[in-house]
């Protein structure tokens, strides 16, 4: 199972960040030729992003092009040098409908052909940043075997919403986080929270995090390198955790060996869920 | 391919490069190479660029690059996106850019 904790922001038009961001190990990369490249700039930026996608430094790591929509002038040849470049995922911003994504994975489909790539082989994710986008997440996690997972992105969202951040426990973003966390886990794809923007606020940071982590997020959209070794921390499984998982598939084992059914550690049932649980947290202990 | 006017793309920002393309007049290809760091790699950048230049099969041009430390892949784009500006090109032919 690939781990996805992380998918960090690298500005398409940016050589320095495109050149030096895998040394962050971030889980995933996402070269973005929407908001972060001018529109004077998008031909060149997409230039950019079709070699640095081919560059040995990325081989190893998941790579994620966030196009322009694709109605706008910029997005099919966004697309296009997406496929060409090998990307392994595509990320389609302001999704708010299942249609929207079987467009794009209909694109996919004839570019993957016609430049000679495996079908199938590049995946989507559909960034969800509507109020339509949060009432239709079910629908558009569903919407093709392309998708890989679908991510909330906050700001607009919150604009669409007539609100604002709040800090703290974030109630403005409590039933889209849950709508699209549910979708995800639904249609068995992964789900990435909000980005947050205040760089060099880590205490804000981590309580996001927090949250994340507990409603059950894989991980967030990361706008800055500093936030994914804080993200990973924050991910890892605690020693307690890990000693109790570990003495879990222990007792699992030893129930199996001796035919058991059902058998109890410190008073806790240890069935089937928990010790999926148990081997979840185990499988996260060994990655950085 | 032909260049019908002068374009630029890049910035001189660090690991970046800025390429200026314009018409040649005597009909030739000259490729001049500014950067900081000429002794140790203004052949490669010479090379990456003259190589991408011969792929958009471009023969009369006036090339100037300001490096400033960029790695072959930057070099390659930007050239790239200089000349389809230049040449005035909306549609790539991706053959020729790989």
């Amino acid at each position: 199972m690939k781990i996805r904790r992380s998918m960090l922001f690298v500005p398409g038009d940016n050589p320095a960040m495109l050149s030096t961001a895998f040394v962050y190990k971030p889980d995933s990369i996402m070269f973005d030729l929407e908001d972060a490249v001018s529109p004077r700039e998008k031909d060149s930026a997409r230039l950019l992003v079709f070699h640095a996608l081919r560059h040995p430094a990325y081989r190893d790591i998941e790579k994620v092009v966030r196009i322009n929509a694709l109605h706008s002038e910029f997005g099919l040849k966004d697309l296009e040098a997406a496929v060409r470049g090998r990307a392994d995922v595509v990320r389609l911003p302001k999704t708010d409908s299942a249609d929207a994504v079987r467009e794009l994975a209909s694109h996919v489909a004839r570019l993957e052909e016609k430049c000679g790539r495996l079908a199938g082989e590049t995946k989507v994710m559909a960034a969800i940043e509507s109020a339509s986008g949060v009432v239709n997440a079910l629908a558009i996690a569903t919407a093709s075997p392309r998708m890989m997972a679908i991510a909330l992105a906050g700001f607009d969202y919150l604009v669409d919403m007539h609100t604002r951040r709040s800090g703290g426990s974030e109630p403005e973003l409590f039933y889209a986080r849950a709508a699209v966390l549910h979708a995800a886990r639904a249609a068995h794809i992964d789900a990435f929270d909000v980005a947050y923007g205040d760089v060099n606020d880590d205490e804000g940071f981590l309580r996001e995090v927090q949250i994340a982590k507990e409603l059950g997020f894989n991980g967030k959209s990361l706008i800055h390198p500093r936030q994914v070794d804080l993200l990973h921390r924050a991910y890892a499984p605690t020693q307690k955790e890990l000693d109790y998982a570990k003495r879990v598939i222990a007792m699992a084992e030893e129930a199996r060996r001796n035919g058991l059914g059902v058998v109890s550690l410190d008073g806790q049932m240890i069935d089937p869920p928990v010790i999926e649980e148990a081997q979840y947290v185990l499988s996260r202990s060994y990655v950085s | 391919m032909k260049i019908i006017k002068e374009a630029i793309a890049g910035t001189l920002e660090s690991s970046d490069l800025l390429v200026k393309v314009a018409p040649n007049e005597q009909g030739k290809l000259d490729i001049v190479v500014q950067s900081e760091v000429i002794k140790q790699f203004g052949k490669q950048i010479q090379q990456a660029a003259a190589e991408t230049l011969h792929r958009l099969e471009i023969s009369q041009a006036t090339v100037i690059i300001e490096d400033k430390g960029a790695l072959d892949y930057a070099i390659r784009a930007r050239v790239q996106a200089a000349v389809l500006r230049a040449a005035a090109l909306e549609d790539i032919d991706w053959g020729k850019l790989s």
